[in-house]
């Protein structure tokens, strides 16, 4: 490396040295005919198209470049970085309940799973897995299996829409509307909730929420059966995914993916059950898998995942119902001081708590803002904690050196992983395939990128 | 903050420093294993901190500046591991005396904390040791959930660290192997050839610590930019951040705000 080091810049130069002389083209809509022309005209053998990053069949910012032959694509691979915000890297500078914020905003559509594998390892840093209170690790449990749901609902509901399948899509989003505002309800958001937090949750679920929740269940399964009954025996979609994006078990394991598409492939792999967290082995659900490695396989698994995940939800609600008892850890070092209240200027502290510390007690008011500014201690060490994310298997990685931040916050995201198949799963296909085996990988960049 | 640890980290070695000698005795005292004294391996000494509140940027105004906090990663384990870990270093050690490596060549020490296993490699065996890990029988590790990597700059001659985390679905067991490699010769070998999957985490590892991973097919830059100048995830590359003036008042970026530690 030469001493004087280039400005950083955003994308490399598309003209330099090495590209000098051979041609491109700019494709901004309707001009596809046009440059097809130019190419045919030139008769160059290899041509090579970027399919994205802005493309809206590439669920976000993903670049495809496509080596193809007419129609066929006998080249592809995937770029990404778009989306790198340098998550894990500022989650170094805050506290350790703080990180919770950050790494919610990863992935976006199933954020639950990522604050649930934090919090978890940060617990087994802490040694307190165990005095988790079980109301909430039972609002743990509903609160990722509703995502779980969501986040399956949007991964068929775009799916369906690349296709061209708007009524997919409306029915999709439809009925993730419902599980949206129950999030609303329970956390005071509908995305970004930063609701689960080490040693428990944030707050209770609010009076009438459970009741709330099996109401919305109710039509979110009605939804889902029209969803069902529109997707299932369509014979387009039959047409459209049957045999493509093919990805066999062996190259499941070889390529680490997991989740859906490995289940696809006919393991019922599933973390859930192989190395149970907030006490799943005491709900009683299966692992659905297909046999035909396809992205029809995917839809189906998918498809049977949201029933399951149904069951799982209303097991939880009744665990709700006859479980009462604290949200958070018993230890006052670790557990957050405060518990949010409703109150005339919107959702905060409660009032009770600002008044025995502000008129009461000082040694309360000292250990409200020595935990708020400052943060607990971790013991030094690192910890490793896996859940199953909507996606696959989600991997958190924490280094702690004894202070009150994380050292080291990695995050093995499933979609990250997951995005090295493309290749086997789109070369020798046509490109209209792409978009299918794309989608049945279901990746969201947020994840991906960081 | 790294020179200082750095001290820190020479001043409570063992056998050194008489200057530290108070801390040198509670560093020893913490890492005591039950081990004879004269097998006695060096401490991982993460940070030396001195008072109680952890803040850095006041004078002593509690009175309790004096007090001085060593803090150490968990040591090498002594046997049994307990549970299913000694059968796995058993047949590792095996494996690996059988090829003519020696376990003691591939193998630095076996740390057990938390319920969790972690194996510390040397480089140069890496790709064997998970070869083994992944093919026999008993073992049988055969999804690896990639690599990860981690900067000590006060840990001269061992900065970077890579982990590697693997999955044996077959007896449902995790473990984590960890190579540590100095920063002025950051090269380990890929895995790639034993684990394709680990094709894209040994990118990024590489973008974001600098590891150079001898071997790997491609190992380009993949979060950042291909021109970007150096590594963003070591840690003394800065965060960056611009003060964020609000209703009058300015707010320093987060890396520049008062600190505990």
């Amino acid at each position: 490396m030469s001493t004087t080091r280039p400005a950083p810049h955003s994308t490399g130069h598309i003209v330099d040295d090495e590209t000098v002389g051979i041609p491109s083209f700019e494709a901004s809509g309707g001009d596809w005919s046009d440059i097809a022309e130019e190419a045919a005209r030139l008769g160059e053998e290899r041509i090579v198209v970027n399919m994205g990053p802005q493309h809206p069949s590439t669920h976000g910012v993903l670049r495809l470049m496509l080596e193809i032959d007419g129609e066929t694509v006998t080249e592809a691979r995937a770029g990404i970085g778009y989306l790198h915000t340098g998550i894990e890297k500022n989650m170094e500078f805050r506290t350790w309940t703080q990180g919770v914020t950050f790494c919610t905003r990863m992935d976006y559509v199933a954020p639950l799973f990522q604050e649930a594998g934090y919090c978890l390892a940060v617990e087994k840093l802490l040694g307190i897995t165990d005095d988790v209170p079980e109301r909430a690790s039972i609002i743990r449990v509903l609160m990722m299996e509703l995502n779980r749901i969501t986040s399956h609902l949007v991964c068929l509901a775009t799916g369906g829409n690349e296709l061209g399948a708007t009524t997919i899509m409306t029915q999709g989003f439809t009925a993730r509307e419902e599980i949206l505002k129950i999030f609303e309800l329970i956390s005071g958001l509908r995305m970004n909730h930063a609701y689960i937090r080490p040693g428990g949750v944030a707050q209770d679920v609010p009076t009438g929420g459970v009741e709330a929740t099996r109401e919305a269940l109710v039509k979110v399964e009605h939804y889902l059966r029209q969803l069902e009954d529109l997707m299932m025996a369509n014979p387009i979609l039959h047409l459209r995914l049957k045999g493509v994006g093919h990805l066999n078990l062996a190259g499941c394991m070889a390529l680490g993916v997991t989740g859906p598409m490995l289940r696809s492939a006919g393991l019922p792999y599933d973390v859930r059950k192989t190395a149970p967290y907030c006490g799943y082995e005491t709900y009683d659900f299966d692992v659905p898998t297909a046999s035909t490695a396809d992205a029809w396989g995917r839809v189906e698994v998918r498809m049977e995942e949201i029933y399951q995940s149904l069951k799982i939800c209303r097991q939880a609600l009744d665990r709700l119902d006859r479980t009462p008892g604290p949200v958070m850890v018993a230890d006052k070092k670790i557990a957050w001081p405060a518990q949010l209240a409703i109150g005339s200027d919107g959702m905060g502290n409660s009032l009770a708590h600002i008044k025995e510390i502000m008129g009461t007690s000082m040694e309360a008011l000292i250990h409200h803002f020595k935990l708020v500014t400052e943060g607990f201690r971790v013991p030094a060490g690192q910890a490793w904690q896996t859940v199953e994310h909507p996606r696959g298997e989600l991997g958190v990685h924490l280094v702690s050196d004894g202070g009150t931040r994380p050292y080291r916050a990695h995050f093995r995201d499933p979609s990250f992983n997951n995005l090295q198949a493309t290749s086997i799963l789109c070369e020798g296909g046509q490109i209209a395939d792409v978009v299918v085996a794309v989608a049945s990988i279901d990746p969201v960049l947020g994840g991906v990128d960081r | 903050m790294s020179d200082e640890k750095k001290d820190a980290a020479k001043a409570v070695a063992p056998g050194t420093g008489a200057t530290a000698q108070s801390t040198t005795e509670v560093a020893l005292e913490a890492g005591a294993q039950g081990g004879p004294e004269v097998a006695r391996t060096p401490l991982d000494v993460v940070d030396v901190r001195q008072g109680l509140f952890g803040a850095h940027d006041s004078g002593d105004t509690s009175g309790y500046g004096g007090l001085v906090t060593t803090i150490v990663m968990p040591g090498p384990s002594e046997r049994p591991y307990g549970g299913w870990f000694d059968e796995v270093v058993d047949v590792l050690a095996e494996l690996l005396d059988e090829s003519g490596t020696g376990y003691a060549n591939a193998v630095e020490s076996v740390v057990v904390d938390r319920g969790e296993l972690t194996v510390n490699v040397v480089r140069e065996h890496v790709v064997e040791v998970a070869q083994h890990l992944r093919d026999d029988q008993d073992l049988r590790f055969e999804l690896s959930l990639g690599v990860s990597g981690v900067h000590y700059p006060h840990d001269e001659g061992r900065e970077l660290h890579a982990v590697y985390h693997l999955t044996s679905v077959t007896h449902s067991r995790t473990l984590r192997l960890e190579v540590a490699v100095p920063e002025t010769d950051p090269h380990l070998p890929s895995t790639t050839s034993v684990y394709p999957a680990n094709d894209w985490h040994e990118r990024e590892t590489y973008d974001f610590f600098g590891l150079v991973f001898d071997g790997h097919p491609g190992l380009a830059r993949i979060e950042m930019p291909d021109d970007w100048p150096g590594h963003p995830q070591r840690k003394d590359y800065p965060l960056g951040g611009i003060p964020v003036e609000y209703k009058g008042a300015s707010i320093p970026p987060a890396d520049q705000r008062r600190s505990y530690s």
